[in-house]
């Protein structure tokens, strides 16, 4: 186990390392993204643009720019090129809110993906077993912008049942956070929801054919133990899968646009924002931020895996 | 046949599935009678419906796509008029079973003896200590080594003779009056497979307890059972004691499977002779015997289904369904000096 955690966290520092590197590289080959330029103004005169390029140390050679970067990162000392605000505090900032929304999103679609896929199993063929198919193929096939757009007209603008949007923090106003969040949720969620219970219900349609589920029933369990304790636990494995790195992409990037449009504030609209602006310290700070949480959910699926999978073994047991 | 009352009584057992190319007879017309501490074994090919006739006994097979008709009598229980939840109260407590590949008919992901303290605790209230107890002393007894420890083990951790004992200390963890063994050697080494047999054998005389083994090994079935039932296309082709299938033989299907034995006693300078032609489908079977079209001994009546009788004036226990006269039978069935089915000459 030790040993197994030891090579995770190395293969993460690599993995971050070749991200942050990918990243800066990108930025200083993308046209007019020339960041002296841009912080001078459009009129600005030579003399300013080169003292801007001296202070900030922009005529450095690249692997110099970059380790100063990566060290202002750590020590969270990074400033925006764009505001000149610490990029460590707008990050901190906007946690609050895109962990509530991720979060919550991702109870919600677990929750109803493996009640839905269950019911789609059990009743395989069956009325509700149609019913779910369909709205779990509308939830896959809803863009978030389109069911955004829909929910803010009909639920917020329109008949003022729900908010619009904004952010409301849980220590202040718990209800008014959940009130503000239920939209974001669905919106986030709904595609999921569709996806895993789709995945589940496939996965326990393979595992009722099972030897073990025919054991299962011979040896004089219920239905209903059979399906709870011997399909349903055993199809559940993939889905954590799929839900670790589903989950660490949410916070990744996934949240951007249900950020952007309900205003919440997070981190992913200051990704969205800095992208626009070309803001090099930001974009590298939220970039290694959601590669962290991909990077961290692949690990603890990995550790969560060995206890729902026996036959998966960590570390010196598998040589 | 035994004088004992027999704890299971089939009859005319009739198992139909609506599949996607049409209705088809698994089961038809299948008949026997078990009685504590007997063997039975039931030969066939894959396709015979030798495992839905034992599935269907404790009601594995119901499904909306199939229709099980007739009788299976646990005593004078009778079990396919049970509902769902009396059904379940017979498995594995009263019917227990074993199935083919203890690879896969363990489940992966739970602990060997949680497995066995399920099937306990499916039946008896009964707390997790004395359960486990019960489990530990139960793999104990079917001869795994270190039960404390092994019932701890998850099934990869077993080689697949001791997942197969794990298997069968969990069917007779309730003491079940009737064990259905499917196929439960033809997964494992040869060498394992004798010591499965043997601990069967032994299980089955120590508790009385009345085993069906299904099976298509002959081999198996001249080891362990005291009473044969030949199956083909879902009917019973021919039944009788061990001895009278081995050395009397009725039936030129039972012909074939003798003659597709491996014999210590005959060189291996031949391949072994096989039965022509492949199982047919049970969708779509021709009009008479079901046999008529890989047997090379038919003739015209074979277009009409024989009985299932004692043709030979010898005990009424061994029937057959050939129209053959039994004093053909014993000259056709003469191949090179031992039982076997070629075309006559």
């Amino acid at each position: 186990m030790g040993r197994f955690i030891a090579r995770r966290l190395i293969g993460m520092v690599l993995v971050l390392f070749a991200i942050s590197v990918i990243v800066f590289l990108i930025f200083n080959v993308i046209p007019n993204s020339d960041p002296a330029q841009r912080m001078a103004g459009k009129n600005a005169t030579p003399q300013l643009v080169a003292s801007i390029n001296k202070d900030w140390g922009f005529e450095d050679p690249l692997p110099q720019q970059y380790l100063t970067t990566m060290k202002k990162i750590v020590t969270g000392e990074l400033i925006s090129y764009s505001n000149q605000l610490n990029v460590n505090e707008q990050i901190s900032k906007g946690l609050p809110a895109t962990f509530s929304l991720s979060i919550g999103a991702a109870l919600i679609w677990m929750f109803f993906g493996v009640v839905f896929g269950y019911l789609s199993a059990i009743r395989a063929g069956g009325v509700t077993d149609r019913l779910l198919t369909v709205v779990a193929i509308v939830g896959i096939s809803m863009p978030v912008f389109v069911l955004a757009a829909v929910f803010l007209k009909y639920l917020a603008y329109d008949t003022g049942i729900f908010p619009s949007g904004g952010y409301v923090k849980l220590t202040e106003d718990p209800l008014e956070w959940v009130y503000h969040l239920i939209l974001p949720w669905i919106t986030l969620a709904i595609i999921y929801v569709g996806f895993y219970s789709r995945v589940l219900r496939s996965n326990m349609l393979d595992a009722m054919s099972g030897d073990y589920v025919r054991t299962a029933r011979a040896k004089g369990l219920s239905e209903r133990q059979v399906m709870r304790r011997h399909v349903l636990r055993n199809s559940l494995i993939p889905i954590v899968t799929l839900f670790g790195l589903d989950f660490g992409a949410v916070v990744f990037g996934g949240a951007i646009l249900t950020e952007a449009i309900f205003s919440l504030n997070g981190v992913g609209d200051y990704a969205y924002q800095s992208t626009i602006n070309l803001d090099l310290p930001p974009i590298m700070a939220v970039t290694l931020f959601g590669a962290f949480f991909v990077v961290l959910f692949n690990a603890l699926v990995d550790i969560a895996y060995a206890y729902l999978d026996p036959r998966v073994r960590l570390g010196e047991s598998a040589q | 046949m035994s004088a004992r009352a027999p704890v299971l009584n089939v009859n005319d057992l009739r198992v139909g599935f609506v599949t996607e190319g049409g209705r088809l007879q698994a089961v038809d017309g299948v008949s026997f009678d078990l009685a504590p501490g007997e063997v039975l074994a039931i030969v066939g090919e894959s396709g015979s419906g030798k495992s839905v006739t034992a599935q269907s006994i404790i009601g594995l097979t119901r499904s909306p796509n199939s229709r099980i008709e007739g009788s299976v009598k646990l005593h004078d229980e009778e079990l396919l008029d049970l509902s769902e939840g009396a059904l379940q109260k017979v498995r594995g407590a009263r019917i227990a079973m074993v199935f083919q590949d203890p690879m896969t008919s363990l489940n992966p992901v739970y602990r060997v003896g949680d497995q066995i303290v399920e099937a306990v605790r499916a039946h008896r209230r009964t707390s997790d200590g004395d359960a486990r107890a019960l489990a530990i002393e139960m793999l104990d007894s079917v001869g795994i080594p270190n039960p404390e420890l092994r019932v701890n083990s998850y099934p990869h951790e077993l080689s697949g003779g001791q997942r197969q004992r794990a298997m069968i200390a969990m069917a007779l963890a309730l003491e079940p009056e009737v064990l259905i063994a499917d196929e439960p050697t033809t997964a494992l080494d040869v060498t394992i497979q004798a010591q499965i047999l043997d601990l069967l054998k032994r299980l089955n005389r120590e508790r009385n307890l009345a085993t069906v083994l299904i099976t298509h090994d002959l081999g198996v079935v001249a080891e362990v059972a005291d009473r044969v039932l030949v199956m083909y296309a879902g009917r019973v082709v021919e039944q009788g004691s061990l001895d009278e299938i081995f050395y009397d033989p009725q039936h030129p299907y039972t012909w074939g499977l003798l003659g597709s034995l491996a014999r210590i006693d005959q060189a291996r300078t031949q391949r072994l002779p096989q039965i022509r032609g492949v199982p047919p489908s049970l969708v779509g079977l021709p009009a008479g015997c079901s046999f008529r079209p890989r047997c090379p001994h038919s003739f015209d009546r074979c277009v009409h289904m024989p009985d299932l009788a004692a043709r030979a004036d010898r005990e009424a226990g061994h029937l057959d369904r050939c129209w053959l006269e039994p004093e053909r039978k014993r000259e056709l069935r003469e191949v090179e000096g031992r039982i076997g089915l070629e075309e006559p000459a």
